[in-house]
C-alpha cells in the first residue's frame, strides 16, 4: 500500500480517469440529444450517474486505498438513504393521489 | 524538564485486513481510522453530514416533482441555448459539467505534486482548478439571470408549469454555487500556502498552530471533489430526468 507519505500514483492514472469521466459526460448529455425516452432514459442516466460519482470517490478521493474501517464508515450510511427514498415515494404517490381526489373531479 | 524518553518497541504489528481489520480498526482504543490524519477524517466526516444535506434537497425536489398534479417543465428546453440561430438542448450546463470534471482532474493532480513537494506545479494547478471553480459560478450566474430576467421564473411561479420548479431549482443550484464559491476561496489560500513553502517548513496552519503539512492540499482536495460529486447527482437528477 501506498502510505509512504500521503498518496503516491502516478499521474498518468489521474489522466485516465479524467477522460473517463469526460466520456461518460458526454453519454449522459447524448441521451438527453437524441430524446431517449422511457426506462432506457432513466437507467442510462442512473447508470452513468453512478459510475461517474464512484470513479470520483474511488480514484480521485483516493477512497479504493483506505482501510475498510473508513470506507464503510462513509459509504454504507448514504446507501441506507435508500430507505428513506422509499419513504419519500410512496409519501409523494399519496399525495398525488389525494390531490387528483380534490381538484380535479366535480 | 527534560522530554521523556521515546519508548518503542522496535517493531509495528501488521494490521489484519477485511472484516478482522474492521473490528481491530473500532476495538483497538485508539483513533479508528489508521493512516488517515485527523483532519482528512473531520472532512470526511463533514462530507458526510454535507452529503445527507443534500440529498435531503433533491429527496425533496423528487417528492414535490412526484406529486405535483401540474406538468412538470421540461429542463431540456428551458435551458437550451441559441447559438448560430437554432437552441441546442442543455448545452450550458454540458460545458459547466465539463468545466467542474476538469477542474477535479486538476485538483487530483495538485494533490499529486504537492506529496512530491513540488510546490510550484501544485500551487498553479491549484490556481487552475480555482479558475475553473469561477468560471463555473459566473455560468452559473449567467443561467440564473437569464432564468429570472428573461423567462421570469420565481421560487413561487414560473411561465412553463409546475410552480415547484423555481423553489427546487433555486435552492439546490444555489446551495451547491455557494458550495463552489467556498471552494474557490480556501484553493486560492491554501495555493498562497503552497507556493510560500508553508508545508516545507512547518508553519503554523490557520485555526490551529500545529505544523501544517502537504495533507491540508488533500483535505482540500476532498472537499472540492465532493463539490464535483454532488454535481454529477444534480446534472442527472435536476437536468436530465
Amino acid at each position: 500500500m501506498a502510505h509512504a507519505e500521503g498518496q503516491q500514483h502516478p499521474i498518468s492514472m489521474y489522466l485516465k480517469i479524467w477522460g473517463l469521466l469526460f466520456v461518460l459526460s458526454t453519454f449522459s448529455y447524448l441521451v438527453d440529444f437524441y430524446h431517449v425516452e422511457g426506462y432506457l432514459r432513466w437507467s442510462l442516466i442512473l447508470l452513468f450517474m453512478i459510475l461517474k460519482a464512484g470513479l470520483i470517490v474511488a480514484v480521485f478521493m483516493h477512497m479504493m486505498w483506505e482501510r475498510l474501517a473508513l470506507i464503510y464508515a462513509i459509504l454504507v450510511p448514504p446507501v441506507l438513504v435508500l430507505v428513506f427514498v422509499f419513504l419519500m415515494t410512496h409519501e409523494a404517490d399519496y399525495t398525488f393521489v389525494t390531490r387528483g381526489v380534490f381538484f380535479g373531479g366535480p | 524538564m527534560a522530554p521523556p524518553a521515546a519508548t518503542s518497541t522496535g517493531e509495528s504489528l501488521a494490521r489484519p485486513e477485511g472484516w478482522g481489520g474492521i473490528v481491530a480498526d473500532w476495538s483497538s482504543d485508539q483513533r479508528t481510522f489508521k493512516n488517515v490524519p485527523w483532519g482528512k477524517a473531520m472532512m470526511w466526516i463533514f462530507l458526510l453530514s454535507d452529503t445527507f444535506i443534500f440529498t435531503c434537497f433533491l429527496l425533496s425536489y423528487m417528492t414535490v416533482r412526484m406529486s405535483t398534479t401540474v406538468p412538470w417543465p421540461n429542463p431540456s428546453e428551458i435551458f437550451a441555448l441559441h447559438i448560430g440561430g437554432q437552441p441546442i438542448p442543455l448545452i450550458l450546463i454540458a460545458i459547466m459539467t465539463f468545466i467542474l470534471i476538469s477542474s477535479s482532474g486538476t485538483m487530483a493532480m495538485a494533490v499529486n505534486f504537492g506529496y512530491r513537494h513540488d510546490r510550484v506545479k501544485s500551487a498553479i494547478l491549484m490556481l487552475v482548478t480555482a479558475a475553473f471553480g469561477a468560471s463555473f459560478v459566473g455560468m452559473q450566474a449567467f443561467e440564473w439571470t437569464k432564468l429570472i430576467v428573461e423567462d421570469g421564473v420565481r421560487p413561487w411561479t414560473n411561465p412553463f408549469g409546475a410552480a415547484q420548479f423555481g423553489s427546487t431549482f433555486f435552492m439546490i443550484t444555489g446551495f451547491h454555487g455557494f458550495h463552489v464559491s467556498i471552494g474557490v476561496i480556501f484553493l486560492v489560500i491554501i495555493a498562497r500556502k503552497v507556493w510560500r513553502g508553508d508545508y516545507d517548513h512547518g508553519r503554523p496552519g490557520y485555526f490551529t498552530s500545529r505544523k501544517g503539512k502537504y495533507e491540508a492540499v488533500e483535505i482540500m482536495g476532498l472537499y472540492w471533489h465532493f463539490v464535483d460529486l454532488v454535481w454529477v447527482f444534480i446534472f442527472a437528477v435536476f437536468y436530465l430526468w
